[in-house]
């Protein structure tokens, strides 16, 4: 057992919890409250397994680390290859936590077929984990899609009154963009092939591929389309405020908080690594997408009167600071828009779930139903101020340095004008999130149903606690986090650019040109 | 002690509060909020005696690193030296008064949650300013900065349930992120230059090397100032510090009169090093302040609710400090602010005091005579009020001389008429400002009360722990100017001076040039500076209070349109409100229904439509009838040995 | 008469045969019919079959005679079954009125 959890932790992080969904079909049906304790202790025995990868992780270590490697498909050069590195610990680490956060949540929420559900959302898990360690085509393209299917089933069936078309238009979305990555996949691995004589997924081996300018583009495109889509980058967004509002509760939580990562995630992995010329071309549009996100879906989350749609848009917004960090790629800006992923996941997480306090009370997103809630639910209210200011990027939580050091990066870097647009994030997300405050908890109290409502229980207040500790911590110890992905980042940004001036690239980014002349 | 500890305490106190207060009750929030306040208090005097009577060093105390990336290093580092060491005195005394007086104030009208949250907020704040203060590089800086500007909009927002109080707290806290917006692309202009934030750092830097930086600095300067302006609400950026007075009284006091809108001020006066590098900057900082201050002055005179009296006279007096500073006399701009932080604060509390009898009534009209019933309040207000209009010797007048004369003595090199308008400017809101807070005086305390008669039966004196405040900011509002007499005193008479003299580090190769006026253009400039302030008081006593408004009134009556334009404020919230608010909602609605769901939405709709319609047409091939099938299988056959025989 | 029937002559008859099951398939209606014409045409295709391995003088040919008449038998018997089901529902065995899955 020991030597399980020693030499094969993120196996058994990655297939726990398939196992647990498994368990979870002896439940009889009269015992679905049972078969809900029993999901929710598997996940929570998921993230006390993958605490190691906080205490053992060497900070120092650029490469990857609890590295697992097997055949898997020989015939193909397909294998079973696994590790973590500065890139993904936080957010296997996120989705560890969330994950047992969001059934904690759903355990006095969901009432139907909660089996399925529990079954759903470990499977969900399963399906997040393998694509965030795997360190093979393949193997990421499998997992990539089994997390598509529990997400879908989880919009479609416990969703709101549109799910059906929310969760269809989630999967049509995600899809198309999947297949054209499949294809480069294999385009690749045929590609080794021609080279080589052999087949591989490996991405060590696919990432030194010689590939011709122009096919590298289209290969490029085609993942980068895939990723985009997850992000959401404008204009491929639009599947989100949709998801987003239909998804239950729980399922908004890991939606915002993990799998839109998984776009940003899967970019850097995969689009820089094999890549690199491609990706530094292409960086300034990558970035300018960024930045029409941040003030696009402000302004659009400002306009919504549902209270999840507002929150979705921000998503939008948020995001497209990530992405406008990634696009600047100057090392204090990809620290940054790491750190904001991560803020991104606890901040929204803690919104969605608090407006899904409000909801399961009221059965409403409409913000005119409510309106002076505060004096009824204080602890609520109190959360949701905490949260609100953490998505707003105030100084002492989580937001701040997050966005601070993606403006600061992006500012640093040759394309100084876009920080100088992008800031103006700052206004526009005080806007919509205290607009929001106002109408749902403050002003006057109009409807008299309102004053029934109950505040939280402890099924919710955990979770949201344990969500404003992380907030809090970021906030004032961001070196813990920073330490852990910044050498990784480093290095990748490192090996990016002297690829693409090793490969001669006729329009190298102006962040490697700077970087050789300085 | 740390001086950590001196804003460990009150945020201590702001987690007791808002954890524990709502179950234990007013007497507990009451001991933990004061308490802790006056602790930190004690340490940050503890502190300053040995500070101001020693050697002066600065002294820096770092608990280690916050943030670190290769690139980037800031400390969690507190600094005490003579500028932060004014400020922690005042804010920390002043704060410590207005919470007791708070205890007062907010006791009887208030459930245990909401008192528990008020005073949590309060102390919360105490813990921000003094992190904005005391911290020692400009990202903790920014960290206090927005810090204040959380607290400030909760206790703005503090009766939530009131739709405009709510909206206010809104509409401050997002006019201070456009604030903010100019402000940390200042911060980043600085990083660029400096490579840092240490305070430190960037200033001996540039002071070592000005012609390297000074290019370079006019536009962070400015950025700089354009987080001052929001913060402390400057034009055309101060809008929301009038509707800040949605918030309880004290809060007025201490955070929209002494406290935070006077940070921008500091971080100014922080920055003298940078903005003295950058002239243009200067004449920049120095026309808003003064433009300001007479701006505010003049809505100011036709207001009638007694807190938006004392909110204009807010903006205005900030609108000094900023000329002071633009004219490159920080040092008069960090004193007014000492001084306005006792009087405006007493005069704050004062209204507090007055409201608190009136039972929350705020219009003066309605108010009148209440000199007899308010023994306390009413002296101590008008001492405040003596104080601002500059009458010598209280507080006002010595650090409102010295800004006068300042801006008199200034020579830029570019636009010298610009300075002596700005002179005339400042002379003239003294005028002003000595006018309408007679007018404020008179129509409070003087004359017949004009209230109902319920309010008559109800008005009496506050409690103690709501005058000995009032007191005791009275007494500070008379005394405080003698540490910053005139030159004509004596060349070390003006020991602020002397003190905060180590912030204005020498800029290298350029001579500090004081324009020392001769000591006859100064005797002339205060007796000018005390008539036109004495004439002020006359015309505003003798119009209200011993005219009853008649004059003012036929004036009024004569120019409605002028009249309405000052007593609606200019409409310059009308004014944002149709040329900024309104497109942004417009336009935000477009982009959602047009660009959202018509344009994006609509693309997609349109390719699952095409998909649609071509299994529209594609379906009537099934007939549902077995033999169509089988021929159509039998005519492929064919068509397939066709292929095969032919050998296409 | 001796030797074998000449190759041509068995696909002659498996031709004609073949063309009499397709013929019958595609223009009779009842299903019954439709399906004795399948089993003509199933069974033309076994004696091109036994022609060929006859004339070559392999096994194979006879071997997949073997395979179709076995796979005809359980076909004849599952099509017989639906038929049954279909009549016990529609009384008719009519394949023009059987066309639920028309557009």
């Amino acid at each position: 057992m020991g030597a399980l959890l020693r030499d094969h932790l993120l196996t058994v992080l990655i297939f726990l919890p398939a196992v647990g969904a498994a368990l979870v079909l002896l439940f009889p049906a009269s015992q679905a409250r049972a078969a809900k304790v029993f999901a929710l202790a598997v996940s929570i025995a998921n993230f006390g397994l993958s605490i190691p990868l906080w205490t053992r992780f060497d900070g120092a270590e650029p490469g990857f680390q609890f590295v697992e490697n097997a055949r898997w498909i020989p015939a193909l050069g397909i294998s079973y290859s696994l590790g973590v590195d500065g890139l993904s610990v936080l957010l296997v680490l996120l989705t560890t936590l969330l994950t047992p956060l969001s059934l904690l949540f759903s355990l006095s929420h969901v009432e139907k077929s909660v089996r399925a559900f529990s079954m759903a959302f470990l499977l969900l898990e399963t399906g997040i984990l393998g694509s965030l360690v795997a360190r093979d085509l393949a193997l990421f393209y499998v997992f990539w899609e089994v997390m598509l299917v529990p997400m879908y089933f989880i919009i479609g069936i416990w969703g709101g009154a549109r799910r059906i078309y929310a969760a269809m238009k989630f999967f049509l979305f995600t899809m198309a963009g999947s297949l054209l990555m499949f294809l480069a996949i294999l385009w690749l691995a045929a590609r080794h092939r021609a080279v080589t004589g052999d087949w591989s997924f490996a991405l060590e081996d696919l990432a030194g591929l010689p590939i011709a300018s122009g096919t590298q583009s289209i290969l490029f495109l085609a993942f980068a389309l895939a990723f985009a889509i997850k992000v959401p980058v404008f204009p491929l967004h639009t599947w989100l405020p949709d998801a987003h509002t239909e998804a239950p509760t729980a399922g908004s939580i890991i939606l915002a908080g993990v799998l839109l990562k998984l776009g940003v995630y899967g970019y850097l992995r995969f689009g820089l690594t094999l890549f690199p010329e491609s990706a530094m071309r292409y960086a300034p549009y990558v970035g300018a997408l960024g930045i029409i996100g941040i003030v696009y879906g402000a302004m659009v989350a400002f306009a919504q009167k549902d209270m999840k749609k507002l929150v979705a848009y921000s998503s939008v917004s948020h995001l497209g600071l990530v992405v406008m960090g990634i696009g600047a790629f100057t090392s204090t800006a990809l620290s940054g828009a790491m750190l904001q992923m991560i803020n991104h996941g606890l901040s929204t997480g803690a919104l969605f779930l608090l407006v899904g306090v409000l909801y399961e009370r009221r059965h409403t997103r409409e913000m005119a139903a409510y309106g002076g809630v505060a004096g009824i639910v204080p602890v609520t209210t109190a959360f949701f101020l905490v949260a609100t200011f953490s998505s707003i990027g105030l100084p002492g939580l989580n937001g701040f340095v997050g966005e601070f050091l993606t403006f600061l990066g992006t500012w640093d870097s040759p394309f100084r004008w876009w920080s100088v647009v992008a800031v103006s994030g700052i206004i526009l997300s005080a806007v919509y999130m205290l607009t929001l405050v106002q109408r749902v908890f403050w002003n006057p109290l109009v409807h008299e149903e309102n004053k029934a409502l109950t505040d939280m229980r402890p099924s919710e207040l955990i979770p949201a606690a344990v969500l404003v500790v992380l907030m809090v911590w970021i906030g004032v110890r961001p070196n813990d986090f920073l330490a852990k992905i910044n050498p990784t980042l480093e290095a990748l940004r490192r090996t990016t650019i002297e690829r693409t001036l090793a490969g001669g690239a006729r329009t190298p980014h102006p962040v490697a040109a700077a970087e050789t002349n300085p | 002690m740390s001086l950590w500890w001196i804003l460990a305490l009150p945020f201590a106190g702001f987690l007791a509060n808002i954890l524990l207060g709502p179950r234990l009750g007013k007497r507990f929030v009451s001991v933990v909020a004061t308490g802790t306040v006056a602790a930190a208090t004690l340490i940050a005097f503890s502190r300053l005696i040995p500070f101001v009577s020693g050697t002066r060093e600065t002294v820096i105390e770092s608990i280690g690193s916050w943030i670190s990336t290769d690139r980037l290093s800031v400390d969690l580092a507190l600094r005490l030296d003579p500028l932060s060491a004014l400020m922690l005195s005042f804010v920390t005394f002043v704060g410590f008064l207005i919470h007791v007086y708070s205890v007062g104030y907010m006791h009887h009208d208030e459930t245990d949650a909401g008192y528990a949250r008020y005073f949590a907020y309060l102390n919360l704040f105490l813990a921000a300013m003094l992190v904005l203060i005391l911290g020692d590089n400009f990202l903790l800086m920014f960290v206090g900065w927005e810090g204040v500007g959380l607290c400030s909009y909760l206790l703005i927002g503090y009766y939530y349930d009131r739709e405009y109080a709510a909206a206010a707290g809104r509409k401050a806290f997002v006019v201070n992120r456009i604030g903010d917006y100019g402000f940390l692309l200042g911060l980043f202009g600085i990083f660029t230059l400096f490579g840092g934030f240490s305070y430190d750092a960037v200033f001996s830097a540039a002071a070592a090397d000005p012609g390297r930086y000074a290019p370079a600095l006019g536009l962070v300067c400015l950025l700089l100032f354009v987080g001052a302006v929001g913060k402390s609400a400057q034009f055309p950026l101060y809008v929301w510090l009038p509707d800040a007075m949605a918030g309880p009284t004290p809060v007025s006091a201490l955070i929209h009169a002494a406290t935070m809108v006077t940070a921008g001020v500091y971080m100014v006066a922080r920055c003298n090093v940078l903005f003295r590098l950058a002239t243009d900057a200067m004449m920049v900082v120095a026309i808003i302040g003064g433009f300001t201050a007479i701006f505010a002055a003049v809505i100011a005179l036709a207001q009638n609710d007694i807190k938006k009296v004392l909110a204009y006279s807010t903006v205005s007096q900030l609108g000094y400090m900023f000329l002071a500073c633009g004219a490159g006399a920080f040092v008069a701009g960090m004193f007014h602010v000492t001084t306005h932080a006792f009087f405006k604060a007493c005069l704050f509390l004062g209204s507090g005091s007055v409201i608190h009898a009136m039972g929350g009534e705020q219009d003066i009209r309605k108010m009148g005579g209440l000199k007899s019933k308010l023994a306390i309040t009413y002296p101590t207000f008008l001492i405040a009020t003596l104080a601002l209009a500059g009458i010598p010797p209280l507080a006002g007048f010595f650090s409102k001389d010295a800004i006068l004369a300042a801006a008199f003595a200034w020579h830029p090199e570019k636009a010298a008429w610009i300075a002596k308008l700005l002179w005339a400017a400042g002379l003239l809101t003294a005028g002003l400002t000595a006018f309408y807070m007679m007018r404020l005086v008179s129509l409070t305390f003087h004359g017949a009360f004009r209230g109902t008669h319920e309010q008559e039966h109800h008005v009496h004196e506050s409690p103690r722990s709501m005058t000995v405040p009032l007191i005791v900011l009275a007494f500070l509002s008379i005394v405080a100017g003698f540490f910053g007499l005139p030159v004509v005193f004596g060349e070390h008479a003006n020991w602020v001076e002397g003190f905060l003299s180590p912030i204005l580090l020498p800029l290298a190769g350029l001579a500090a040039e004081p324009h020392h006026l001769s000591h006859a253009v100064e005797w002339a400039l205060i007796a000018l500076s005390v008539a036109v302030a004495a004439g002020g008081l006359w015309l505003g006593w003798t119009w209200y209070a011993k005219q009853g408004g008649a004059v003012p009134a036929r004036i009024a009556a004569r120019y409605p349109a002028a009249y309405a334009l000052v007593a609606e404020r200019f409409r310059v919230d009308e004014l944002y409100d149709a040329l900024i608010v309104r497109p942004f909602v417009a336009l935000s609605r477009i982009l959602w229904k047009v660009v959202d769901v018509l344009i994006i939405d609509g693309v997609l709709n349109a390719g699952a439509f095409l998909v649609e319609l071509l299994g529209d047409l594609l379906r009537f091939l099934q007939t549902g009838n077995v033999r169509n099938y089988a021929l159509g299988i039998l005519l492929g056959l064919v068509a397939l040995m066709f292929y095969v025989v032919s050998g296409f | 008469m001796s030797g074998p029937v000449p190759l041509l002559h068995v696909l002659i008859l498996s031709v004609a045969l073949f063309a009499i099951g397709l013929t019958g398939a595609l223009l009779r209606r009842n299903a019954i019919h439709i399906f004795l014409s399948i089993e003509l045409m199933m069974n033309a295709a076994n004696l091109a079959l036994i022609g060929y391995a006859l004339s070559w003088g392999t096994p194979e040919g006879q071997i997949v005679v073997f395979f179709v008449i076995a796979i005809a038998a359980a076909e004849a018997s599952v099509g017989l079954a639906i038929f049954v089901a279909l009549f016990r529902h529609t009384k008719t065995i009519d394949v023009n009125q059987v066309n639920l899955l028309k557009w």
